[in-house]
């Protein structure tokens, strides 16, 4: 099935593109100001088409929070000339998969399907970029739906709730603060206006790009770019307002109770993430410690507090060095059975002491680099991977032609710079702890009904 | 009118299966008397490996539930004079990645490697010393049953790992399928369980082995021999017994999530079956085919009752379930479950319509190339006809298989395999 063949015996020339396809990704502006992304990978007859628009949780307000991810429910609620579930229905025609993802910093839509139907997917998009119908009836049902999910996926979880109450703590004026789904209030509270609102804001072609990547030919795709969303007018944008958070000034603590068995400790330090992919150095070096902290099965975190010290039933480390807005170092776990959550608190600060004082060592910053440079690789073996990433880079303002500068900036990060991002970062002044505080279930054992035979 | 799409449509079928071949699969046995298949893709310079052995939960003895997984996780936790550290880093260091699990048929081995030389060399050399090698530490395994005790106390208080277990126990009873480890199980097994665990069920004659990616045929022959030549011999067993099917019944249990879980469900299915195909493309039009199925039309779109709303067949070694489940507000459980029931029973007394058998195949048959547009995907495939014994062909027939499909036989396999008098549901949550 793969069509070509391009071998090399070195990682770094094969992540170098050959010269004929120096270009490669493709980019064209159309009038309107959508940007147009091409990725052409032959290996197989697909393509993956998203559509990215830079609105998502943070730019809600009070009172409206959920309405980004509420709007991305409705798109697949119907326009004049397709109506409702017509969406779904013509993407599985088309021997396609669609879904769509609301995050802080943007709302994507995307379809993966056989090549030859990428002109009928962009057709499909378009259209809904400008004439959705938001129809009272159908808001009324979905924002159930809505309502729904967030029972499954937060209000039942405890370490999601635990989670969205640190956000909520750790951030006061950002609207980092607000849970991507929305405040239950809010839903219930929600009008197919709000939507109306939010979709005539930031619905635009100046406000989204497109990213396909797959069996494409790049000026094939540009031509039905313009086709189907050419005709759409740019519109103007509402003012984004920086909403800055202030300098936090000491530690924050918080507690959450909810049906459970295992403690969970979370701490979030406040750190910077990549505004000028040039100049920063800081944002590269916490990638690297989080890598040396927790990137494997031997990292630090596992070696030192689930293997030797028996501390933790396991230990995480997490940071995403291209966020739209603040970042945020996240260090979590579990205690284990006889340990206390003050106990793998102190556990996991000693972790950080350690390389304050100590630094890391050149093996370890190796380490962590081989695995960036062979998941670079793999990601290759996912168109949907490949588009990803570009998306994700442009959803933070980072052009994605920026991104083997990125892995570059990784690869020349020291073992110096690592304690000193260590250093400077992880103090008291810039930390929210979070703990989740199980309760027992109000029966134990849960009272069962017996097995009754049903006819 | 309709025989004339139809006509349009069977012509553009049959192109597509011309066009739609899947991989080419080479296969062969090891002298130790592994299967192994083999697709060459040398687009990029990555090796996939996944070794398969017949070492899942049902082949747990009565009071040994939890030791396929403690077995699977301990493995690569020591081997050939290196411990566990040594073993994780020097897979790092060469970017490679292991990964794997249990499920109820397989034990799972998968590992990634970058195709160079002095990448892959070291790499499958790791991998043999876990697959021949391994040391079961005595701590190690002290410690990995503590985390797997905690890990299942803290699944047991969730309302999606109770209405599974209890619904796997109502469906297939004392059948191993029904079995379920739980933290008593896990907290007494010892050292000798997973040896003699390990001795029994990882030899080479229950493995199979799928190779894809940058090598040749030559050099993926050296490589199966050097994976499976250090494999014990192991005992010959024989087949799992067929479940025998449960009758009808409801069970409740309480719970204080906001949501109350609910599924349907009864033995269903073995791998290899020929009612695969029109289960599959029927299962399209009740609950499988994402949003266009007629229980999110009905539980979702129309009602708003959840967010997520399926069905399903798990085709096993033996009968696998058919499965409904669903999560709706805990007011909502009894309506929930009053639609999802009409749905079932319209659908198997009517089949699916001509218009539903048409989208269904449609899109069946033209996504069959987002199945294998990468080289995980295409291993995901091949270790499953490698492991189940399935014909090589298999991929290539897919498109037709489906195509073939008509209501009557959808209507046949339904009647067969989902009987209203075996199926069992379990809500948990609810009023």
């Amino acid at each position: 099935m793969p069509m070509h063949c391009a071998r090399s015996s070195a990682l770094l020339l094969l992540l170098a593109a050959p010269l004929a396809t120096l270009a490669n990704p493709y980019e064209r502006q159309l009038a309107n100001g959508l940007r147009v992304i091409v990725k052409e990978d032959r290996r197989a007859p697909t393509v993956a088409h998203m559509v990215w628009y830079r609105a998502g949780s943070m730019d809600e307000t009070n009172g409206r929070t959920g309405v980004a991810h509420v709007l991305e429910h409705m798109m697949f609620k119907g326009t004049p000339t397709a109506g409702p579930g017509e969406f779904n229905r013509r993407v599985a025609a088309a021997g396609g998969r669609d879904n769509a993802f609301t995050s802080r910093d943007y709302t994507a839509y995307f379809q993966q399907v056989p090549k030859q139907k990428l002109a009928e997917m962009m057709q499909l998009e378009a259209d809904r970029m400008r004439h959705l119908t938001l129809d009272d009836k159908e808001f009324a049902q979905e924002i159930r739906v809505v309502m729904e999910e967030r029972r499954l996926r937060t209000d039942d979880q405890p370490q999601s709730l635990l989670f969205e109450q640190l956000n909520a703590v750790a951030f006061q004026v950002h609207p980092y603060r607000v849970p991507i789904i929305g405040w239950m209030n809010d839903l219930e509270n929600m009008t197919a206006s709000d939507a109306r609102h939010w979709y005539d804001s930031w619905y635009a072609p100046n406000n989204a790009y497109v990213v396909v990547v797959g069996d494409v030919d790049h000026q094939a795709v540009f031509g039905l770019a313009e086709q189907y969303y050419g005709v759409l007018q740019a519109r103007p944008l509402p003012v984004r307002k920086p909403q800055e958070e202030p300098s936090q000034v000491g530690v924050r603590r918080l507690t959450v109770k909810a049906p459970a068995d295992l403690p969970v400790v979370m701490m979030a330090y406040k750190v910077p993430v990549i505004r000028n992919v040039e100049q920063d150095v800081d944002p590269y070096a916490l990638e690297m410690l989080a890598a040396v902290l927790a990137g494997h099965d031997a990292a630090r975190f596992t070696r030192h507090l689930v293997r030797e010290q028996r501390l933790a039933v396991n230990a995480v480390a997490g940071y995403d060095s291209t966020t739209r807005g603040p970042g945020i170092f996240h260090l979590y776990g579990s205690p284990s059975a006889g340990k206390t959550r003050a106990e793998l608190e102190v556990g996991l600060r000693a972790e950080l002491a350690r390389v304050q004082q100590d630094g890391v060592a050149a093996e370890e910053l190796a380490r962590a680099k081989a695995q960036l440079i062979a998941g670079q690789i793999y990601k290759l073996d996912s168109i949907f991977a490949q588009a990803m990433e570009i998306g994700q880079l442009e959803a933070v303002g980072v052009p994605y032609t920026m991104n083997r500068r990125m892995i570059e900036k990784l690869q020349e990060v020291t073992a110096e710079q690592v304690q000193a991002v260590a250093r400077k970062y992880f103090r008291d002044e810039l930390l929210t702890v979070a703990e989740l505080d199980p309760q027992p279930l109000p029966q134990t054992p849960l009272a069962r009904s017996p097995f009754a035979p049903r006819h | 009118m309709n025989t004339c799409r139809l006509l349009i449509f069977l012509c553009l079928a049959l192109t597509a299966q011309l066009t739609q071949a899947g991989p080419k699969i080479e296969r062969w046995q090891t002298l130790a008397g592994t299967r192994v298949l083999f697709v060459e893709d040398h687009s990029l310079p990555i090796i996939d490996v996944e070794v398969d052995f017949a070492a899942g939960a049902a082949h747990e003895g009565a009071g040994q539930e939890g030791v396929a997984g403690l077995t699977r996780s301990l493995i690569d936790l020591g081997a050939g004079g290196m411990d566990e550290t040594q073993i994780a880093s020097r897979l790092a260091d060469l970017g490679a990645r292991l990964s794997g699990g249990v499920d109820l048929d397989r034990a799972s081995l998968t590992l990634r490697t970058l195709s160079m030389v002095d990448k892959r060399g070291p790499a499958l050399d790791l991998l043999q010393a876990i697959l021949s090698r391994p040391t079961f530490p005595v701590e190690v395994l002290a410690r990995e049953k503590a985390r797997s005790v905690a890990a299942l106390k803290e699944a047991l208080t969730r309302p999606d790992t109770i209405a599974s277990k209890a619904f796997w126990s109502a469906m297939y009873a004392e059948h191993p399928y029904g079995r379920q480890a739980t933290p008593e199980s896990v907290s007494t097994l010892q050292r000798a369980d997973v040896l003699a665990f390990h001795a029994t069920h990882y030899g080479a004659a229950r493995a199979s082995l799928a190779i894809v990616g940058d090598l040749t045929r030559s050099q993926a022959e050296a490589l199966a021999e050097q994976l499976t030549r250090g494999l014990p011999a192991g005992p010959a067993i024989g087949d799992l017994a067929a479940p025998r099917l449960p009758i009808a019944g409801e069970q409740r249990i309480e719970h204080p999530a906001a949501q109350a879980h609910l599924l349907i469900g009864m033995p269903a299915l073995k791998r290899g079956d020929p009612d695969f195909f029109p289960l599959a493309v029927g299962n399209y039009s009740l609950g499988g085919g994402g949003f266009v199925s007629r229980l999110m039309k009905e539980v979702r779109d129309k009602r708003g009752l959840a967010y997520s709303v399926h069905s399903y067949f798990l085709p096993l070694q033996q009968l696998g379930p058919f499965q409904i489940g669903l999560q709706t507000k805990k007011a909502q459980a009894n309506d929930a479950l009053k639609v999802t029931r009409e749905v079932l029973v319209a659908f198997l007394e009517q089949g699916p319509s001509e218009v539903e058998l048409q989208a269904a195949k449609q899109n069946l048959i033209g996504s069959f190339p987002l199945r294998l547009d990468s080289n995980r995907k295409i291993l995901e495939n091949v270790a499953m006809i490698g492991f189940y014994d399935l014909p090589l062909d298999y991929l290539d027939r897919y498109p037709e298989n489906i195509e073939r499909v008509t209501i009557a036989e959808i209507r046949a396999a339904f009647a067969r395999r989902v009987r209203p008098a075996h199926l069992v549901t379990v809500v948990v949550g609810g009023e």
